[in-house]
């Protein structure tokens, strides 16, 4: 038992959170970001490789950092605290994801290097508009034809997928809609013929898109892993995908706590500091109880995301994504109550903290799907 | 950075859970399990086993029977303890007198009293609350007159737990009536059989006598029986409060009766199954699941931090464990009392209570469970800790 970070881990920490407390740090900063085409700056992403963290996940042997789920718990709680705007989880932790994990020796040793030097940007398309939060809801098809596959279908609010040149998509080479047998992932270029792409801004201030497959061929080589047996990795990717959001939904909840906490402080009405009244002093030691709980099971979900048992880590990233959405949900409310009317307009960071917590409530599965998923595992503790 | 216990670790749970198993009896561990009420002997049955293998009182200095575990052992003890429905060691003797003597008393004290509380026996019960003094405890009004080598005390004890099985009162009196509230309060030793003494019952929401009324009525105490100094006595209760309030999660305890109550479930028959097929019921278990599971986590870094802090000072966030605890174990009892459903409306009478089914004593527990967000200091004083000693507001 032991929560402290190695020394490695400390620097990665120091570095990162300096880094985008300089960056950023100002509201007028991230929305000078958001304003750029693709909803961040392109300089910045390079800065990111330079800190090493484009590489952080991968391994040390493809051209990458040799991190593991701790690194990018740090990496995400930071970015996350100051807002920062670039996909790094749609590219790096998602994309990425499904490339470290399914991908050949041969892939791997294409892509990583090009990802890790900012060169290269990838996205996770595998949600569908029918699918909801059922992972093995698939309805695109993928078609073996003479050379490779032809790939027909559409996918939904794939996150960031105008800033990727290379998209990772699930489609099934077998059996009917919803079967977890026969999906398979597959490397298309975002340029391939038959791929139109419709980008729109999300509610949280990021960018994501709307994607239709008429057609589009891709060789053999363009197959993530086996065909038809994708589902455990997309598993893995979105519990690593969650974890990672359990650790930014952290650094969110930390950062509209402190706000608030000081704007009590600070903030005088009836001729004194409101923060001397009971009842919001009250309010803001619930925030915080919140946030605790939270910090601990993304401490939780961080250890559980590596597990190879999908047994035992689905469950428990399950538990973790239902505690941290009902965290966020109280911790972005009472932000906003208390601080009154200022917490009510886009003018003020606090507002956009909150924004980008409710988009993480829904995110890979809201409460209601996480809880069903606890408890159809029978629950975290065994029957006495 | 490592969420899994070491292979030592593993190893000294599996040592302690094996030893709770087999050599408490079983009828006792069935009584905590199903909420029946525990006869003194019980108490003392268990407790005499615990410290005859030296673990009735491990988080003692070691000269006084102590086991110099860290915190991460003291934890996994108490843990393995709750979860097997073993009765706690008697509070009032290995939480809070004990280490207050151990810590402040002088050696004569020691001597003469730890190696019987730590044996149980003597029963030492709690004399801080008054009738006027709840949550605002240093306004507390019982006094203790300085009459040659003796104190004599008058005054009014009250909600005192289980203090018609004692032998002795700790009480927190007051030996300076022209100082500040807290600065004249002082820390005395009170031989329940001393002449002056009165008890009487009060018998609480769940129709149980668990706490009384002490009167103090010209009480004659020796002045060998202060600790420490004479009006220091509010630092060492601060010192005894944040030892209870360490504990008070009882993370353990909601663990054993969350899985209490998902095997009963499962025999609870529920329209063409049984309350385990009820998805409503199910996923609010599985809610509480959850948020117990954070709450062991926050409780492991509290206590991981705990080996780097000094010892005499409470971590604030032990405030956060106390309310959130307090409300898990809460929750808990009201699952149990709706799976318990209309077979929980026969109240158990004492001549018939071995022989009710679970479900009688499922309303008792809830309600005597509503005392633990008042206890140990009040969740809303609680909150008041956190916004002060946390927040700086």
């Amino acid at each position: 038992m032991d929560f402290d970070l190695t020394e490695e881990q400390n620097l990665l920490k120091d570095s990162v959170t300096r880094w985008a407390g300089d960056r950023y740090g100002s509201l007028e900063r991230i929305e000078a970001a958001r304003r750029q085409p693709l909803g961040f700056d392109e300089g910045t992403w390079a800065q990111l490789a330079e800190l090493g963290l484009l590489g952080l996940p991968f391994a040390e042997e493809d051209g990458g950092f040799g991190g593991g789920p701790v690194e990018t718990m740090i990496a995400v709680e930071a970015l996350g605290r100051h807002l920062a705007p670039e996909p790094y989880l749609a590219s790096v932790v998602l994309g990425g994801g499904a490339l470290r994990l399914a991908g050949s020796a041969a892939q791997r040793a294409e892509y990583v290097p090009a990802i890790a030097e900012g060169g290269l940007r990838l996205a996770f398309a595998h949600g569908e508009a029918q699918a909801r939060y059922d992972r093995a809801d698939v309805a695109t098809t993928a078609r073996q034809v003479e050379g490779g596959y032809r790939l027909d279908g559409a996918k939904s609010v794939v996150l960031a997928a105008d800033a990727a040149q290379t998209l990772v998509v699930s489609a099934r080479t077998a059996g009917d809609r919803r079967d977890e047998a026969g999906i398979s992932l597959f490397l298309v270029p975002a340029d391939a013929p038959g791929l139109t792409l419709k980008a729109y801004p999300t509610q949280d201030g990021g960018r994501a898109a709307d994607l239709v497959l008429d057609g589009v061929t891709v060789p053999a080589e363009a197959l993530l892993g086996a065909a038809g047996a994708a589902l455990p990795v997309i598993e893995r990717v979105l519990d690593e995908g969650i974890a990672a959001l359990c650790a930014e939904a952290v650094g969110l909840m930390d950062a509209l706590h402190a706000l608030t906490v000081d704007y009590l402080k600070t903030r005088k009405q009836f001729g004194t500091a409101i923060g001397s009244f009971q009842v919001l002093q009250h309010r803001a030691v619930d925030m915080l109880m919140a946030l605790e709980q939270a910090r601990s099971m993304a401490l939780y979900a961080t250890m559980m995301a590596g597990s190879d048992d999908a047994a035992e880590r689905g469950p428990a990233i399950a538990a973790a994504k239902v505690q941290i959405n009902r965290s966020a949900r109280l911790v972005g409310q009472e932000a906003v109550q208390l601080h009154g009317g200022i917490g009510m307009t886009l003018e003020y960071l606090g507002a956009h903290l909150f924004r980008r917590l409710t988009t993480i409530e829904y995110l890979f599965g809201d409460t209601a799907h996480h809880l069903r998923r606890v408890s159809a595992a029978g629950g975290l503790l065994g029957a006495a | 950075m490592d969420l899994r216990f070491t292979p030592e670790e593993t190893a000294f749970r599996q040592e302690v859970r094996a030893f709770f198993r087999s050599e408490i009896p079983a009828e006792i561990r069935a009584k905590v399990s199903e909420g029946r009420p525990l006869a003194r002997e019980d108490y003392i049955t268990s407790q005499r086993i615990l410290n005859a293998k030296g673990w009735a009182v491990p988080h003692w200095p070691k000269e006084w029977g102590g086991q110099d575990w860290d915190p991460i052992h003291r934890y996994i003890f108490m843990e393995e303890l709750m979860q097997a429905a073993v009765p706690l060691p008697l509070q009032f003797n290995c939480f809070m007198v004990g280490p207050v003597i151990a810590a402040f008393g002088n050696e004569a004290q020691k001597k003469r009293f730890l190696p019987r509380i730590a044996n149980l026996d003597d029963w030492w019960c709690q004399g801080f609350s008054e009738p006027g003094a709840g949550s605002d405890l240093a306004s507390l009004k019982t006094r203790a007159v300085r009459e040659g080598d003796h104190y004599i005390v008058d005054g009014q004890k009250t909600w005192t737990t289980l203090g018609q099985y004692a032998d002795w009162i700790f009480c927190l009196v007051r030996t300076d009536p022209a100082a500040k509230k807290q600065a004249g309060i002082s820390f005395l030793l009170i031989d329940m059989k001393s002449p002056g003494i009165a008890v009487r019952p009060i018998v609480t929401i769940d129709g149980r006598h668990e706490v009384n009324e002490v009167f103090l009525d010209s009480v004659r105490v020796p002045v060998e029986n202060l600790v420490g100094e004479e009006n220091k006595g509010w630092d060492y209760a601060k010192f005894l409060l944040a030892n209870e309030r360490t504990g008070i999660a009882r993370i353990g305890l909601t663990k054993e009766r969350v899985a209490r109550i998902k095997r009963l479930a499962k025999e609870t028959p529920a329209g063409e199954g049984t309350m385990w097929d009820d998805a409503d019921f199910r996923a609010r278990i599985a809610g509480l699941e959850v948020e117990l599971k954070a709450l062991e986590i926050t409780q492991m870094r509290v206590v991981a931090a705990q080996g780097r802090r000094d010892a005499g000072k409470p971590d604030p966030a032990s405030s956060i464990l106390k309310i959130k605890g307090s409300e898990l174990q809460q929750t808990a009892t009201e699952l149990l009392i709706e799976l318990a459903g209309p077979r929980g409306l026969p109240a158990p009478v004492p001549n018939d209570a071995d022989t009710l089914g679970w479900e009688a004593f499922a309303a008792p527990t809830y309600l005597n469970t509503r005392k633990v967000s008042i206890y140990g200091g009040s969740n809303e004083i609680q909150h008041n800790v956190i916004a002060k000693a946390i927040l700086g507001l």
